[in-house]
């Protein structure tokens, strides 16, 4: 059983001495109807008769049942009832005020129309998610940066939003979830890459989303605790391909942020990558450099959910093998799995790094 | 290579040279089908016959198959390198075959061409009964016809199958495993029931061999929260050719969740960290890590065993190059139990008279 602790008095890490910025926040709009004045009449229709249409059976909730109702903490409901994350004051009062959140970034997820089988559909909400985001939230609270939501299996209408947002500054990344229905590197998606890499935005692959494949290489799993775990082997396999159809050679100013996917597995990703190099290499004569390198030039993560090993310093061997400049401080608000920062990240770990992870590294990737 | 005299090699590959070799072990029915329908032989694409990976260069003999004979296995392994015991596993793709009476009948075959042309020939050998997974009861029913042939030391499945392995279906198979004492191996390939990446089917077939790596994680995961080892608390899990590095932290995180979200899983009561240093075993090639001892040190720490290792060469695939080595680091005692010790601990039926 879940419960809410008692709530903790307001404050903020005494590390956070370089800032404190929050990459994963999640906001909710309060009903569909929220994004309204920003689509079509022929969406509006579409969005209010048959809702998001995700590769999955379910027409309202997901596959596999959350811990949560919504995955939120419950004190998330706003005061009068609303769902979490819905209301912007109520938000800033929980949590950036509450923590001394500097910066948040915003991440949309569902309903959000990403990965919706319907592409047009998906570029339509796309637009209005991002135009909500900047009225409903940045507009009222300079400590937002908003993300551009695109509708990432239509890549050229991808490429089209993120040209349409690149020159403005109250967008800090380009929003992708990991599951997508071709493994990430694959050409098909390189137009989306190309883009961001013009505007000069980094691409945020936010944990979740339905491919349309089963959830493991060895068919459906039976249980949420499985899907949770299969986050971090859909990210894998996405890195493995950005490496491998080489993505990161061919856009060099390509900068990755993986959120909320975990990031223990990362080193051993890299490490099996270069081991298996010379023996696999012979069909990859576009690759010239050791995928090691690559990973660690082009890829950051998030701290949330933060790995727990037996032993704590265990812990700081595996930041030190992905780079300590490479870990951005997330909360996750207002999920239940939400990581406290003065809690998450644990007080082991060296003050400049903690002080890097809450602050620097961001503003260096973000350019903040 | 004195560390590596005796040593129980726990992943060797015959490679089947063509559907003829089987036809002997066929019944009439199938034996007829293959030239009648003009099959083209079960060679995979998780080990394509003519890549770099699946035969190292300096095995590929000038003329003729290779991994094909008993001879090529003295010449190239067992006799330079001193092993005592050795473990075969062929991959041929019986265990993808679609029409279930087909694949139980070209599994007996291939289990029988094992036991004829490699098992009989050496005593220094054992072997893995390889299972038709896509109908439980043929899997029974192999283990059943199988088991009392003590050179039979464990019984194989590819990591990607049809459905995660911890499904219940699956448990009759687990519950034959247990009562004759077998550990269930997994090896590294797919059944290509599903695309080998959870996000579709990539490009490279360099993306096909990395996928591996999420395969025994998913594969794991089943078998732990469907409470596989609750139910059959002796059960041996032998990862092959899956790699070492990936598992603490995959561990990490699936008992972190799993205190989070234990409700759902309610018989699963012990962390799956401490099931898997229990149960589960892993060969050691390819041992994807840095070549550095203090890296290496250190993820033997995080791996918080060291009866877990089981020392392979996954002849004939292509995981190292000249004599074998292990990872820097690797001080005598835990060499001589990667190398002897966790496999006679493993395997209860390897028989013991010609280990030093």
């Amino acid at each position: 059983m879940n419960v809410i602790r008692p709530q903790a008095a307001p404050g903020r890490p005494l590390a956070a001495t370089q800032g404190l910025i929050d990459v994963d926040i999640h906001p909710r709009p309060t009903s569909l109807h929220d994004y309204d004045p920003w689509l079509s009449q022929e969406m509006r229709d579409r969005l209010h008769t048959y809702g998001m249409r995700p590769r999955h059976g379910f027409s309202k909730g997901p596959p596999y049942f959350k811990a949560m109702p919504l995955a939120c903490r419950k004190d998330a409901w706003t005061p009068e009832g609303g769902v979490p994350a819905s209301d912007p004051a109520f938000m800033a009062r929980q949590h950036l005020d509450f923590h001394g959140v500097d910066v948040g970034v915003l991440n949309p997820l569902q309903p959000s129309g990403q990965g919706d089988q319907n592409n047009a559909f998906s570029a339509a909400m796309a637009f209005a998610v991002n135009e909500w985001q900047l009225h409903r939230w940045v507009a009222g609270d300079d400590r937002l940066r908003a993300s551009v939501v695109v509708p990432y299996e239509d890549p050229e209408a991808s490429a089209r939003e993120i040209r349409l947002r690149g020159g403005d500054p109250r967008f800090c990344q380009v929003l992708l979830m990991s599951r997508t229905s071709h493994p990430l590197g694959n050409p098909k998606y390189w137009p989306i890459f190309e883009a961001a890499q013009e505007v000069g935005l980094p691409i945020g692959i936010h944990a979740f989303g339905y491919s349309g494949w089963a959830m493991t290489n060895g068919g459906w799993p039976s249980f949420y605790i499985e899907e949770v775990s299969e986050h971090a082997t859909s990210c894998q396999s996405l890195v493995n391909s950005l490496v491998l159809e080489g993505a990161l050679e061919r856009f060099p100013g390509l900068k990755i942020v993986l959120i909320e996917c975990g990031f223990g597995w990362l080193p051993s990703v890299a490490w099996r990558l270069d081991k298996h190099f010379p023996s696999l290499r012979h069909e990859l004569p576009h690759l010239k450099r050791l995928p090691s390198e690559q990973i660690r030039e082009h890829i950051w993560v998030s701290t949330q959910p933060i790995e727990e090993p037996p032993r704590p310093e265990q812990l700081l061997d595996c930041m030190d093998w992905i780079g300590w400049d490479r870990i951005l401080y997330a909360s996750d608000y207002p999920h239940w799995d939400f990581d406290d920062p003065r809690t998450a990240i644990p007080t082991h770990i060296p003050e400049a790094h903690r002080a890097a992870i809450f602050g620097a590294n961001a503003r260096r990737v973000y350019g903040f | 290579m004195n560390w590596l005299q005796g040593a129980i090699d726990a992943d060797l590959h015959p490679m089947v040279p063509g559907l003829q070799a089987l036809v002997p072990y066929l019944p009439p029915l199938w034996r007829d089908q293959i030239a009648q329908r003009g099959m083209e032989g079960f060679d995979t694409q998780a080990f394509p016959p003519n890549s770099p990976k699946t035969v190292r260069a300096d095995w590929r003999p000038a003329a003729g198959p290779p991994a094909a004979t008993i001879g090529q296995l003295r010449d190239q392994v067992l006799d330079p390198w001193g092993i005592a015991r050795g473990i075969i596993t062929p991959l041929y793709g019986v265990q993808l075959v679609f029409n279930e009476d087909m694949a139980q009948a070209f599994t007996a075959a291939l289990n029988d061409w094992t036991r004829a042309e490699w098992l009989d020939r050496d005593p220094r050998l054992a072997a893995s009964i390889v299972l038709p997974m896509f109908n439980p009861e043929h899997a029974v029913a192999e283990i059943e016809r199988l088991a009392p042939d003590p050179r039979f030391v464990q019984a194989m499945v590819l990591v990607m199958g049809e459905t995660p392995l911890g499904r219940r279906h699956n448990w009759p198979i687990f519950e034959a495993l247990v009562r004759h004492d077998l550990p269930l191996a997994i090896h590294a390939g797919s059944t290509y029931r599903n695309p080998v990446t959870s996000l579709g089917w990539p490009s490279w077939y360099a993306e096909d061999y990395a996928a591996n790596q999420q395969a025994f994680q998913s594969t794991l995961a089943s078998l732990i929260t469907e409470g596989t080892f609750q139910k059959f608390p002796t059960l041996k899990v032998v990862l092959l050719e899956s790699g070492v590095s990936w598992l603490p932290a995959f561990l990490w995180r699936l008992s972190k969740t799993w205190k989070g979200v234990r409700f759902e899983v309610p018989w699963l009561q012990r962390s799956p960290l401490e099931i898997v240093r229990e149960n589960v075993r892993l060969s050691i090639q390819p041992f994807d890590a840095p070549d550095d001892a203090e890296t290496v040190q250190r993820l033997m720490d995080h791996l918080g065993s060291d009866e877990m290792l089981l020392w392979s060469s996954d002849w004939p695939h292509w995981q190292f190059d000249g004599p074998p080595r292990l990872p820097p680091g690797i001080g005598p005692d835990l060499a001589r139990k990667i190398c002897i010790e966790n496999a006679r601990a493993t395997y209860s039926r390897l028989s013991q008279e010609a280990l030093p």
